[in-house]
């Protein structure tokens, strides 16, 4: 029988498939795992609630465990506590910068409805440089917005504080 | 809207009284289950108007706002689609999200007129999307707080993914109202038109009273006060003219709807009613 911490190993090794730099227990969303004699048991929380990659997601982690010999696997989706950025981990952040991303920033909490984009800048993950405007809040994934880099002149994603 | 502005907290003990206490007053409704009617019709709204915003993709003005308006259409399916499996749960008869989507008629489908309309230009499909966000997230702000667990985690979710919708539908109102001659007149026009509509997405009925009784209290006259307001100062900046009257379309939340609705349904239903219970 596989221990928790094995299961985790075993799911730290699964890439999320839009930015596989990360893995899904660096992105947050593994929210629980128990292990019993014949069962293996995964709670996650979606990213975006329309992200295309959730059910992917799924599979993949459905066949690492049964690769690594899990005896049967259940996934349950949970959507309480709402899924945040703020559980990405610091390794997770430094990852991503190395991929070409940049990490997220804060995320805004409270209920209040801000209609004018946060003045905060973001990082140019190539050069470092904070000259950077943001060019749309929606990218080529849910879970990224679009940046250029005024000083070295390269567009770069942002992975989104939500 | 101003950044002191009290927030709305959906349910206070004094509102979930008098809810209450109004509910012996209420006609009795023919539905049975008030609850799979209401969260049917929230999740009736995204389907469908994500079903609309998914039309413009490949053919956005240009390039990012092709993809934001997929990117937007992609989290109103998902919230529907989170929505419309709680709905099948509350009915309990055995249909799961799929079977409501796609294997209802439009008499079924509950979601507002407003959502329906056809796409329009460019200014149309924004203005439309402002009118919705900017109810959609005070309506999400309220159900976060409300005492029905599984609504409540949903509507937490899709606050987080709504407030990125309506900055982006609020930043183009301006840019179009506030643009060219031509972007200033598409702009008001399409406002001129779709605030008809505007009444029956803010307005409550028996429905609404029902599933107060059950937890699922929503301040109405205060989302509809803060949605003014927030409309009201956009459109300012935008230099539309908010109309004053006439929001009095409506029919769809009791299936009454418009020509366009039967047409997009046989478009969004093609494929599952040809092929039923395929799977690639």
């Amino acid at each position: 029988m596989m221990s928790r911490d094995e299961v985790y190993a075993v799911l730290a090794t699964v890439p999320d498939p839009e930015v596989p730099a990360i893995s899904v227990v660096d992105l947050g969303i593994i929210r629980d795992v128990v292990v019993t004699e014949d069962n293996i048991r995964v709670t996650v929380t979606p990213t975006y609630s329309g992200c295309p990659a959730m059910r992917e997601i799924e599979d993949d982690i459905r066949s690492a465990l049964v690769a690594a010999g899990a005896p049967a696997v259940a996934i349950d989706t949970v959507y309480a506590p709402a899924w945040t950025t703020d559980w990405m981990t610091d390794t997770a952040r430094e990852k991503l910068r190395a991929y070409g991303i940049a990490p997220p920033g804060p995320a805004e909490h409270g209920g209040l409805i801000t209609l004018s984009r946060r003045a905060a800048p973001v990082a140019c993950p190539f050069c470092g440089s904070t000259k950077t405007r943001l060019q749309s809040e929606f990218g080529s994934t849910a879970c990224k917005a679009i940046h250029v880099c005024q000083s070295c002149r390269q567009p770069f994603d942002e992975f989104k504080a939500i | 809207m101003s950044e002191s502005e009290e927030e709305s907290t959906g349910y206070a003990t004094t509102t979930s009284m008098t809810a209450t206490a109004n509910v012996a007053g209420v006609r009795a409704s023919p539905v049975e289950n008030a609850l799979f009617e209401y969260v049917t019709r929230l999740g009736d709204d995204r389907l469908i108007l994500g079903h609309r915003l998914s039309e413009w993709c490949g053919h956005g003005p240009i390039l990012e706002e092709d993809i934001a308006l997929a990117n937007i259409s992609l989290d109103l399916v998902g919230h529907a689609a989170a929505l419309l499996k709680l709905a099948g749960e509350l009915e309990g008869k055995g249909r799961d999200e799929d079977a409501l989507a796609y294997f209802r008629d439009a008499v079924e489908y509950r979601n507002a007129l407003l959502v329906e309309l056809p796409k329009g230009d460019f200014a149309y499909t924004i203005i439309r999307q402002f009118l919705f966000d900017a109810y959609s997230v005070l309506l999400w702000d309220a159900l976060s707080n409300c005492k029905h667990e599984q609504l409540a985690a949903i509507a937490a979710k899709c606050l987080k993914e709504d407030k990125y919708h309506v900055r982006h539908s609020s930043e183009w109102v301006v840019r179009l109202g506030d643009g060219t001659e031509e972007s200033h007149t598409r702009a008001q026009n399409a406002l001129n038109d779709l605030w008809r509509y505007t009444g029956e997405l803010l307005s409550h009925d028996a429905i609404d009273d029902r599933v107060a009784a059950l937890g699922v209290v929503v301040d109405h006259d205060g989302i509809t006060a803060r949605w003014n307001t927030m409309v009201n100062d956009v459109f300012s900046r935008a230099t539309l003219a908010t109309p004053t009257d006439g929001a009095h379309n409506q029919g769809g939340r009791s299936g009454r709807h418009t020509e366009h609705l039967g047409h997009l349904l046989s478009v969004m239903q093609i494929v599952a009613r040809s092929h039923p219970g395929a799977s690639w």
